[in-house]
């Protein structure tokens, strides 16, 4: 039996099949990890990826198909099955209980180090140490999580994950919450682990899965689309293979037509839910026809900032201003009614709500206009009107405009966002992370409205932590960090080192240039 | 084809609750030593032998409804309302006081301020929590539940103390109850002979238009919208808050107007006891009838049968009338397990294809 092994110098999967309710989530997929490899497993939402890791993790069964680990038939019927057999995951979203140290998270997972009544805390950090060493995984077995920033919280889990006895890695999009500089550390520390064991990642970042990954995996719709050497094809044929048709991310390349300024914030003092300053006497000019983006490490005030301009979390000093009209203080419907066309960070709660269909979500901000009630009445026929026509111009994805739109894709539940936002026709639009999580081809899209708008004139404050994203798209480029506008740069100037500095921190005149 | 093993599927599910609610009445029934199939027949058959069972399953029917609706507003718009039999009792003295205070006036002027009245003091008892809600966040479900105390102990000093019949203390037998109302605040009997009244049309009129307030109206778009997901909601403007508050006091307003019927229409004065438990029933009511005006209607009658059929057993085959109490139990947790199997598409999906499997039928 494969359990016993050392080392897992292969892991097969053929044939794997699975069904879900109106989909074949996996059809049929077979792949193969060997020795020293790293196997990058892409594709857009929805194409397959997160239920295949699901099936050999053992959270599912394979309605068809065969995994082998080192030639022998393995069946994983839980999660234990799994690790047992030396396969061990990271999620995307971390599983760590964060008012406890890393080595109790440690021991609190594992049968052995968890006694029946204690925690055999001198074991966890034992473990972690050796494990720390032999990898030059830097972590403090005694330091409680909710002080770690993200990155190392990534490290604890890829640590825990290893005391586990993982011979073999599954990584479910890594770097999706680390800095730039926490990516490359991560992308280098698993290429040397490679060495050890083989591993699978899923990432949606071409530049990862070239920098790291010496085989890929593009699944589309189900089934494997394409499988070679990573070596022999460039990130934009990796692209094309993976939508299925050639994407070319637009980028901000018309000329400089911004006019005057249109939304100003002076001076903005927010406070977080705990109470402290978030947002700390931040200041930033968004002009007509310019695309600001503002770059920083998830928790430095952007959150505090997006509600302040909803009109959500109110300014202790400071001011507002949308062409000329000021909106600190006023309530979420007249800062709508101002102008303010707004894409929320959790598209699922906060952008539509889940239960209420297509078509009354995209007249979620206007129900009670003229054009969509007459008088306290709701008009139902210019509702869907209205929704036939949005579905048709944004290509929303959906079986009909009555579906609940919770039901719907990542990607189809944003177009919703965006077709509502941009048919109000608003004077400027705030975007907080608005292509998190979403696939090449949904960001394609949702890349080129955005830059439609700016030629239209609107102005459009692009926060995002993706400084791809940002630099593409930007036309200048703000930095914040700890509640303060570190500094805002034009976007020729920018480089991945010189924002990367500017997010941890780092002041120009301290050093770390471009 | 996968079409009809989803709706066989559905059925399945709904039958199987059915069943489940029957099963677990009859355990209880076993337990308490009489025949069980005798006694389903009575509660179930035995109110439509004459006029009179029907009209009595009417009489319960209307509170229910009223009752019924105003749980399905405040439901619907976010805010969990337990305290339906506090509202209800607050309307009933906010009626009674109203109508015996204005004795003289004609009954065109009387009756409708004494629903009015009925309506308004339910409201206010129900502003409370949803105010409290509000402005302080205060849990709605505990609120509520405490306030019904409140209702219950002024409801009980009001009528054994400052407002009880005079002649209750004259005779001495000292019943809690007030002076009969006057005739010009009595709700009409639509068939002589019969109890059944007048509010059974305002209950079925007022369903219509609960439907098109929440479903057909902006105001109900905006509380529907609070309901389903509060922080899209205020991303798109609508004010939570006041929501909340309008759906608590409309739900205490449609349970005081309950009680007021039950006043001017079944019993003609305030009597301890009026309420009896159609607050919490009305929950029930709701949830069963899918928090829909279309679904509360039958599903009061069907309550309204359970609580004759019940008061019938008790009669004929000496089961306690109390047994309704279990079997409501059994219908919630009936729902409640039946609706985590019909809204899981997995186990659909896979009912669906162990069917097409066994009788055949494509994958599409």
């Amino acid at each position: 039996m494969a359990k016993n092994a050392d080392r897992i110098t292969e892991l097969r999967v053929e044939g794997i099949t699975k069904r879900f309710p109106g989909t074949l989530a996996c059809d049929a997929i077979s792949l193969r990890v060997g020795e020293g490899e790293a196997l990058a497993l892409v594709g857009e939402n929805g194409a397959g990826k997160t239920t295949l890791m699901n099936i050999l993790m053992g959270l599912y069964q394979p309605d068809e198909g065969k995994i082998f680990i080192n030639g022998s038939p393995v069946r994983f019927r839980t999660p234990n099955d799994a690790y047992a057999a030396g396969i061990g995951m990271v999620h995307q979203h971390f599983m760590l209980v964060p008012n406890m140290t890393v080595a109790e998270n440690v021991a609190l997972g594992s049968a052995e180090l968890r006694g029946r009544f204690r925690l055999n805390l001198g074991a966890a950090r034992a473990r972690i140490r050796q494990i720390s060493e032999r990898y030059g995984l830097a972590v403090l077995p005694d330091a409680y999580v909710w002080q770690l920033s993200v990155g190392e919280q990534q490290r604890v889990e890829l640590v825990k994950t290893l005391c586990f006895g993982a011979k073999f890695l599954i990584l479910d999009e890594p770097t999706s919450a680390l800095t730039p500089q926490e990516t490359d550390e991560l992308i280098a520390l698993l290429s040397r682990m490679t060495a050890d064991m083989p591993l699978i990642f899923i990432s949606h970042k071409l530049a990862e899965v070239k920098a790291l990954s010496n085989k890929v995996t593009i699944l589309r719709a189900g089934r494997v689309a394409f499988s070679g050497d990573t070596a022999d094809h460039s990130s934009a044929d990796l692209a094309a293979l993976m939508t299925g048709h050639e994407v070319k991310l637009p980028c901000n390349e018309c000329a400089d037509g911004c006019g005057e300024t249109l939304l100003a914030v002076r001076d903005l003092k927010v406070r977080s839910d705990r109470g402290h300053y978030a947002l700390d006497g931040a200041s930033l000019e968004v002009r007509a026809g310019e695309i600001l983006g503002l770059a920083g490490v998830s928790g430095n005030g952007q959150r505090e900032l997006a509600d302040a301009l909803a009109g959500l979390r109110s300014a202790e000093s400071g001011s507002i201003a949308l062409a000329g009209t000021e909106l600190s203080g006023l309530a979420p419907r007249q800062i709508i009614g101002a102008g303010m066309g707004y894409i929320p960070e959790d598209r699922q709660t906060e952008g539509i709500v889940p239960s209420f269909s297509v078509s009354e979500n995209l007249t979620l901000k206007d129900f009670a206009s003229p054009r969509f009630a007459a008088g306290p009445f709701l008009r139902l026929k210019a509702a869907d009107a209205n929704a036939a026509e949005l579905k048709k111009r944004y290509d929303i994805r959906c079986p009909s405009t009555a579906t609940p739109a919770g039901s719907l894709s990542g990607g189809n539940i944003q177009k919703v966002i965006l077709a509502r936002e941009l048919a109000r026709g608003p004077k400027a639009l705030v975007a907080v992370y608005p292509t998190r999580g979403l696939d090449m081809g949904a960001e394609e899209f949702i890349h080129k409205r955005l830059l439609e708008l700016r030629c239209e004139g609107v102005a459009v404050l692009l926060i995002s932590e993706e400084l791809d994203e940002l630099m593409n798209l930007s036309d200048r480029i703000a930095v914040i960090y700890k509640g303060r506008i570190l500094a805002t740069i034009p976007a020729q100037e920018a480089t991945r080192a010189r924002l990367g500095a500017l997010m941890a921190g780092l002041r120009e005149e301290e050093g770390a240039t471009a | 084809m996968n079409r009809t093993y989803r709706t066989l599927y559905s059925a399945a599910i709904i039958l199987a609750a059915a069943a489940a609610a029957v099963g677990i009445g009859a355990l209880v029934l076993m337990a308490i030593g009489v025949s069980v199939p005798e006694t389903y027949r009575v509660i179930l058959t035995e109110p439509f032998k004459d006029m009179y069972g029907i009209t009595e399953i009417l009489v319960r029917t209307v509170p229910l409804i009223l009752v019924g609706l105003g749980i399905a507003i405040s439901f619907r718009s976010g805010i969990l309302n337990i305290g339906a039999e506090g509202q209800m009792q607050i309307g009933i003295l906010a009626a009674t006081a109203v109508a015996l205070a204005l004795p003289n006036l004609p009954k065109w002027l009387l009756l409708p301020l004494v629903l009015l009245a009925g309506a308004l003091g339910g409201a206010l008892w129900g502003s409370i929590a949803g105010l409290l809600k509000a402005r302080l966040g205060v849990n709605e479900i505990l609120s509520t539940v405490m306030l019904n105390y409140i209702a219950a102990q002024l409801h009980g000093f009001l009528l054994r103390g400052p407002m009880i019949d005079p002649a209750e203390l004259q005779v001495g037998s000292g019943t809690p109850q007030s002076m009969r109302l006057p005739k010009a605040a009595w709700l009409d009997r639509i068939l002589t002979g019969y109890r059944l009244h007048w509010g059974l049309a305002i209950a079925l009129g007022l369903a219509v238009i609960v439907y098109f307030l929440m479903w057909r109206t902006t105001w109900g778009f905006r509380m529907r919208a609070a309901g389903a997901e509060a922080k899209a909601a205020r991303y798109a403007g609508i004010r939570v808050e006041s929501c909340l508050a309008a759906a608590m006091i409309l739900a205490g307003a449609f349970a005081g107007l309950a009680g007021a019927i039950e006043v001017t229409g079944v019993h003609r004065r305030a009597i301890e006891g009026v309420s009896a438990g159609y607050g919490f029933s009305g929950i029930v009511v709701a949830l069963f009838g899918g928090l829909h005006p279309a679904g509360i209607v039958p599903s009061a009658f069907f309550f309204g049968l359970l609580l004759i059929g019940a008061d019938m057993t008790q009669r004929a085959l000496s089961v306690p009338a109390n047994m309704v109490l279990v079997l409501q139990g059994a219908v919630i947790l009936s729902i409640v397990s039946a609706k985590t199997w019909l809204n899981d598409p997995y186990a659909r999906d896979k009912a669906v294809r162990k069917m097409a499997a066994l009788f055949g039928g494509g994958r599409k």
